[in-house]
This record gives C-alpha cells, sequence and structure tokens, in this order.
C-alpha cells in the first residue's frame, strides 16, 4: 500500500481536479473531459507499450487512430446497396488484383535470389498492377461516388453495432502496423519517427481522398451509438422519475407546479446529457481497465522481462538468442492495435468520422507529450499522462485568460495589448504544452510516474 | 511549333514551379541535416522554427512599409531579412542554452533530443500564433510578374504563355547565392572545414583542438540564415500561414532524409528530388499529349498518374521507397 502512495495519491488529485470543474463549470463539460481523458489514456497506453516496454519510437499514431475510426464506419454504417451494384464488382476484383499483386510479390520474393533482376520483376509487377487496377477500379468508383453524393456516394459498411469497431479497429491498425514495421522497423530510432511519422500522413490522405470508401472529406455523420439518445431518454418514465428523485430537494423548494414543470423539464434535458456521457464513461471504463490488467500482466511476465531487456540492451538480448526484431515487430503490432482500438472509440463518442480533422500535433504530439508526461514504462503512469495533459489541453484557455487578465489589471479593457492577448488565448495551450514537456524532460526525465519494475 | 507550344506548358506548369518549390525545400533540408550531423538529432521543430522567422520578417517588412521604405519593384520583405536573421539568430541560441545544452553536455540519446524538438515545436508555434496569429498572411509587395503569360503570347506568338512569377526568379536567385556561399563555407574555409570535422567523428575533433562551443554556435546561426531565408521565400511565393509551415516540415524531412542525413549537398538535391516528383506525378498531361499527339490519338482522360490530393502522399512514397532500398540516401550521408 505504502509503495503506491503516490500513484493513489496522483490519481486522487486528478478525480478531485474534474470534480472540480463539474461542481464549478458544469457536470457536461467535466463527463466530457473526463471521456476524452479515458480515450488519451488508451492511446498513450498503446504508445506506452512501444517507447516504454521496447523503446521503439511511433510518431505514426495519427494514422493509426484514423484507421481505429474509419473501422467504426465500416463495421456500423447500413451499406448502401445501390452503391454496391453500381460498381461493388469493380472493387471487389481491385481488391482481388491487390491480393494477386501481394502473392505474386511474395512469390518473386521467395523463389529468387536477391539480384538485380528480382527488384526489377518486382518493379514491374508493382507497377502493372496499380495500372491495371486504376482502368478496374475508375469507373466502379465514378459510379459509386455519383450515387446520391450528397447523403451517400460512399459503399457503406456492414450495418453492425458499433461496438464490434473496437475489434475490428485494433486489427484494421495492427495490420497497417505489421506492413510500417516490416519496412521501417530497422531504422534508427528517431529515422523510424520520421519514417512512421510520414507513413501516417500517407494513412491520412488515403483516407481523406479516397471518397468511395469514407466519404472523404465530406465526413460521414449520424454514427450508430452503442448509448441510447438524448432526445429518448427525455421522454423515458423511469429516467424522468430518476432526475426527480435525485434533485427533489431542489424541486421541492418551488411551490409553483408549473414552474416546477420548467425546471424539471430543463433538469432532464441536462440530466439526459449527462447519463449519455456517463453511459460511455462505463464503456470506456471497462476497456481501460481490461487493458490496463493485460499490459500489467504482461509487464510482469517473462515477455515483459525480455522486452525490457531488448531495450535496455539489443546485442545482449540477441546474444541470449532472443529474436530481437521478431519481438520488436510484435510489440509494434500490438501497440498499435490498442491505439486502433482508441480511434475507434473516439469515432464511437463522436458519432462522427471527419477524416480531415486528423492531424498530427493533436494525434501524435499531443500523445507523446502524454506519455513522456506520465512516465514512460508505467501504465499508471501512462493513463495519468493521458489525464493530466488533456485537462490542461481543455482548461489551459480557462487559465490562460484567467493569467492575461492578472497580468494585464492594471491596462484599459480596449488596450491593444490586452484585446490581442485575449484573442490569442487558446494558443495558450500549446505553450502550456511546450514548457511542460520541456520542463518535465529536464527535472524529471523518467515522468510523473516513473517506471518502477519489483521483480516478484 | 506545336512542339514548342507543349515544351512551354511543362516549363509553365511543371519546370518552373518545381525549381521554386525545390529550392525552398533544399533549404529546408540543408537547415535539417546541418543540425543533424552537427548537433546530432532530427529537428522537429523545423517548420516551427522557419515561420518564426518568416513572422519576424514580416514585422520588420509591415514596419518598412509604415514608414514608407521599400525597394521598387523588390519586395520589402528582402530588406527585411537581415534584421529578422539577427532576432531569429538569438532566438535559437536562447534555445539552445535553455533547452538542448544541458543534454548535448549530458551525450543523451538522439531520440531525447528529438523529444525536446518536440517541445520547442510546441513553445514556437504557440510563440507564433500569440504574436502574429494563426491566420493566412501575404507580405508581398513589389512587381508580380517577371513576364506574363499573355505578354509572352504577344512576344513570341505561341498559344501557350510562361508566366515567370518575380518571386520564383527570387527564390531560385537567393537559394543559389546562399547554397553557393554556403558550400564554399564548409568546404573551404577552417571554420567550415572543422565543423565537417566535427560532424565526421567528435571526439577526434575534440583532440585535434576545435572548440565545440563555438561550432555550436555557428551552426545555429547558419541554421537561424537557413531558416528566416528559407521560411520568407517560402512566404513571399505562397503565403504565411503557421500551420502550412508546420506541415511543410515533412516534405522537408523527407527531403534530407532522400538526399542522404547528414549530406547538405544530398540534402540540396533532395529537395529538388522531391518537389519534382510530386509535380510530375500529379499533373494531368492531356494538354500535353493534345500537342504532341496527332490528333486522332487525342487522349480522353486526364492522363494524370495521381490525382492532386496525393501531393504530399508521393514525397513520403519516395521516402520509403529510399529507405527500404539505400537507406542512408541518394547520396550517401550518415547510416542509419
Amino acid at each position: 500500500m505504502r509503495k503506491n502512495l503516490n500513484v493513489i495519491a496522483a490519481y486522487s488529485i486528478m478525480m478531485g481536479l474534474i470534480i472540480l470543474v463539474g461542481t464549478f463549470q458544469s457536470w457536461n463539460i467535466a463527463l466530457s473531459i473526463f471521456n476524452l481523458c479515458l480515450i488519451s489514456a488508451v492511446m498513450t497506453m498503446g504508445a506506452n507499450i512501444q517507447w516504454g516496454y521496447a523503446g521503439l519510437i511511433n510518431f505514426g499514431i495519427m494514422g493509426f487512430t484514423a484507421l481505429g475510426g474509419l473501422a467504426a464506419v465500416l463495421i456500423s454504417v447500413n451499406p448502401v446497396q445501390e452503391a454496391w451494384s453500381a460498381g461493388g464488382i469493380n472493387i471487389l476484383l481491385s481488391l482481388f488484383l491487390i491480393i494477386g499483386i501481394v502473392l505474386a510479390v511474395r512469390f518473386v520474393l521467395k523463389r529468387y535470389q536477391k539480384s538485380k533482376i528480382r527488384n526489377y520483376i518486382i518493379a514491374v509487377i508493382i507497377i502493372s498492377g496499380i495500372i491495371i487496377i486504376r482502368f478496374v477500379s475508375e469507373p466502379g468508383i465514378e459510379a459509386i461516388e455519383e450515387v446520391n453524393p450528397a447523403k451517400s456516394g460512399f459503399l457503406g459498411g456492414l450495418g453492425l453495432p458499433i461496438i464490434f469497431s473496437w475489434i475490428v479497429g485494433a486489427f484494421f491498425a495492427g495490420g497497417l502496423a505489421f506492413v510500417i514495421g516490416k519496412v521501417a522497423l530497422g531504422l534508427r530510432a528517431d529515422y523510424l519517427a520520421i519514417a512512421t511519422l510520414l507513413i501516417s500522413e500517407i494513412v491520412i490522405a488515403i483516407i481523406k481522398h479516397e471518397d468511395w470508401l469514407t466519404r472523404g472529406v465530406k465526413n460521414v455523420v449520424g454514427l450508430k451509438r452503442p448509448a441510447p439518445y438524448e432526445v429518448n431518454l427525455q421522454q423515458t418514465e423511469w429516467f424522468i422519475n430518476l432526475v426527480e428523485k435525485f434533485n427533489s430537494s431542489k424541486l421541492n423548494l418551488i411551490t409553483d407546479l408549473s414552474e416546477r414543470q420548467v425546471a424539471l423539464n430543463q433538469l432532464v434535458i441536462d440530466g439526459s446529457s449527462v447519463f449519455v456521457k456517463l453511459c460511455y464513461s462505463g464503456l470506456f471504463l471497462v476497456v481501460v481497465i481490461i487493458l490496463l490488467i493485460l499490459t500489467q500482466k504482461a509487464l510482469y511476465s517473462p515477455w515483459g522481462r525480455m522486452m525490457r531487456a531488448i531495450r535496455d540492451n539489443e546485442e545482449a538480448a540477441n546474444a541470449m538468442g532472443k529474436n530481437v526484431v521478431k519481438q520488436h515487430l510484435l510489440i509494434f503490432v500490438l501497440g498499435s492495435a490498442i491505439v486502433g482500438v482508441a480511434g475507434a472509440m473516439l469515432v464511437t463518442q463522436d458519432g462522427l468520422f471527419t477524416p480531415g480533422s486528423y492531424r498530427p500535433l493533436r494525434y501524435t504530439f499531443l500523445i507523446w507529450v502524454m506519455v513522456i508526461v506520465g512516465g514512460s514504462g508505467n501504465n499508471f503512469g501512462a493513463i495519468l499522462g493521458g489525464f493530466v495533459v488533456w485537462f490542461l489541453w481543455i482548461e489551459s484557455a480557462p487559465i490562460g485568460l484567467y493569467l492575461v487578465n492578472l497580468t494585464t489589471a492594471g491596462l484599459e479593457d480596449t488596450h491593444f495589448l490586452k484585446v490581442h492577448l485575449i484573442e490569442s488565448v487558446p494558443y495558450f495551450r500549446f505553450l502550456m504544452m511546450g514548457i511542460g514537456l520541456l520542463l518535465i524532460m529536464r527535472y524529471r526525465p523518467k515522468g510523473i510516474l516513473p517506471e518502477k519494475i519489483e521483480i516478484k | 511549333m506545336d512542339f514548342l507550344n507543349a515544351l512551354i506548358l511543362l516549363l509553365n506548369y511543371i519546370f518552373v514551379p518545381a525549381l521554386a518549390y525545390g529550392s525552398q525545400l533544399a533549404i529546408g533540408a540543408i537547415f535539417v541535416t546541418l543540425i543533424y550531423g552537427i548537433l546530432r538529432f532530427a529537428n522537429f521543430a523545423t517548420g516551427d522554427m522557419m515561420s518564426f522567422g518568416t513572422m519576424i520578417a514580416i514585422l520588420f517588412t509591415w514596419h518598412f512599409q509604415s514608414i514608407g521604405l521599400t525597394l521598387g519593384f523588390l519586395p520589402t520583405a528582402l530588406l527585411a531579412i537581415p534584421f529578422a536573421i539577427l532576432i531569429m539568430g538569438s532566438y535559437m541560441l536562447i534555445i539552445d542554452k535553455f533547452v538542448f545544452k544541458y543534454y548535448r553536455l549530458n551525450k543523451s540519446p538522439p531520440v531525447q533530443l528529438a523529444m525536446v524538438s518536440i517541445g520547442v515545436m510546441f513553445v514556437t508555434q504557440a510563440v507564433v500564433r500569440i504574436i502574429i496569429g494563426p491566420s493566412d498572411r501575404r507580405f508581398f509587395d513589389g512587381e508580380k510578374f517577371l513576364i506574363k503569360a499573355s505578354e509572352f503570347k504577344d512576344i513570341t506568338g505561341l498559344n501557350e504563355g510562361l508566366a515567370i512569377k518575380s518571386t520564383q526568379v527570387i527564390t531560385i536567385v537567393v537559394t543559389i547565392i546562399l547554397v553557393s556561399i554556403l558550400f564554399w563555407f564548409l568546404n573551404k574555409t577552417k571554420t567550415g572545414k572543422s565543423m565537417r570535422a566535427y560532424s565526421d567523428n567528435e571526439d577526434l575533433a575534440l583532440l585535434s583542438g576545435i572548440d565545440p562551443k563555438k561550432i555550436v554556435i555557428i551552426t545555429w546561426m547558419i541554421a537561424a540564415i537557413l531558416a528566416t531565408i528559407g521560411g520568407v521565400l517560402y512566404g513571399l511565393d505562397k503565403s504565411f500561414k503557421p500551420f502550412t509551415y508546420f506541415n511543410n516540415m515533412l516534405p522537408i524531412f523527407a527531403a534530407a532524409i532522400v538526399g542522404g542525413i547528414g549530406n547538405p549537398f544530398g540534402a540540396f538535391l533532395g529537395g529538388y528530388v522531391i518537389a519534382f516528383s510530386e509535380i510530375l506525378l500529379t499533373y494531368a498531361y492531356k494538354k500535353f499529349f493534345m500537342y504532341v499527339l496527332p490528333e486522332s490519338m487525342e487522349p480522353d482522360g486526364l492522363i494524370q498518374l495521381l490525382s492532386t490530393d496525393y501531393k504530399f502522399a508521393v514525397s513520403f512514397s519516395i521516402l520509403v521507397i529510399v529507405l527500404l532500398y539505400r537507406p542512408s540516401g541518394i547520396f550517401k550521408g550518415k547510416i542509419l
């Protein structure tokens, strides 16, 4: 108990802060911060597995998040029948062609010795394959995008409950990670970072511009929900009763019956959105706890020990007969899959998929700040990092405003400096993140909750 | 005649823009490669440092414009560059003193320095946005075109016009001057040689009496010059927007790695490789073939290899291919 005191203290402070937001701003805001904190925590756990356990630097988090989001769309949206009949065959044919190309390349790689001719053959196969695919897929894509472009214009998905997408998202992200890992894991650490960063940009470019699959920048809105809708809740008997019970003391103060009804209605409306957010929080919390148990188990297992050995001294681990390349690939896939889950969760919560919103600053670098600040190699630290950094990211605007008002109190309200500073309050979050990261890296390089390994 | 038209078409839409864009990338790539070669880390704050320098130049430009100081047909920003470089240099030295120096003296692994540079990126981004705001700004003044498309048509009597923007010419001329001075400095002067020696083998360089402090300061000053000029040239040609500058970091990195990281000449050529492949692969060749081929063979489609949406993706794919087949870059840099 005593040695975990700092963990407990850190988490209580964090929960206290969120409760403070709840009482002073509103429970709605507090819960939406909490939910995104949970999602960030999942992402950080994914990055932490790669960086903290194995020392692999993955700046492609944005790409895996987007793939998870894509999974949410492809699983939950109802299939668009007309689009399938218009161009489905071409798309399926292209899919088979892609598989064919991959198999052909594999065959050449396996069958022939490494040589210049082999490289040329592979290049010819790939280039001619791409040209054939373009000819096959183009009419199909055009036909699909012409089907009711304002509302669908894409193939749609499978029409399953969106919860399934969390698992599928993991598979999508894991699959991409497998490919990237095969290509890039041999690189030196900082070049792996750049390579993954650029590959994630390619992923985003594809998601943004392949409208037949994702609707691209036209966005997919109104995804299914695993939680009830506010409008339905507001008309449900038991929910209204529940709200009445909770606020009975407040409602009893109002004597006038019609006024009381108005107040109750307002409370029901507020309560419904809080209730929906609580449903999400419950779901996300389950995911976080499951992942936490799994990652903790892995950390203390022989496998976790081996990963740390590889991280701390690759050559020595290699000499002990551990397959470094294979383990690196495995952990890269696992970590990315977790990030994919988070991406699907994010889209589930928002109920919409906006490829244009995936930007490296928000989805890659911010997650890395979380990992570093929280404590790499420590799962509790990673989750805490997700909470602290997301909390600051959201609350830095009010804090910044307060600071600006404090420092410029002597100036008039119309003074140009004050006006300018108040206008630029939203950017104080970058400043806060940067300074926070620099201070942590300098004075507490292992993060708020440093890695602590005890051999059991 | 048709052949000439086709040639002018390619010149107008591919060669000139790619040359200008490539020059801008090349300057950025040399900046990345110098920091990597001498200070030994991947600088993720590249784009934002460039936007900081550009911001200072814009502020000076506005000041000069307000007091009525202009360069006639040249953009006023050129006059602002030296002042901007001074401020940019001091900003970089301050950052180095308070941030990077500690890790350099502790001999931290490059990954840690890269992480630290992300912190610098956040801070610089915040400073730029707080001072000048996130919106799009144009600060170009002076003559816009060197040759207008219509004038060119009148003079030559061709169907296709060739428009050359003055910013494109300025970009190319400034790049040539800057890069030749830089290569002269690195290859011929004593300081430049000691910089290369330091980059090649730090311990040996220290043994032969090279002062690391001096090397670091000079590197940051050169970096400031490159960042400011590269940023201003890009801003003059297109426009200044902090977010675009941040994104430009990606093709710049691609150029530096494609050219062979740590090798300034490779980075210089890498910039053009990236720029030309981006534009060549995303240009619609329909009109070109209409001129070249006889009428019966005219193409139906746009004859575009990739849609322009994939512009960035092209450069990154080149990077991936280079990393796969030649991890040290086209022109041997450090082994990754």
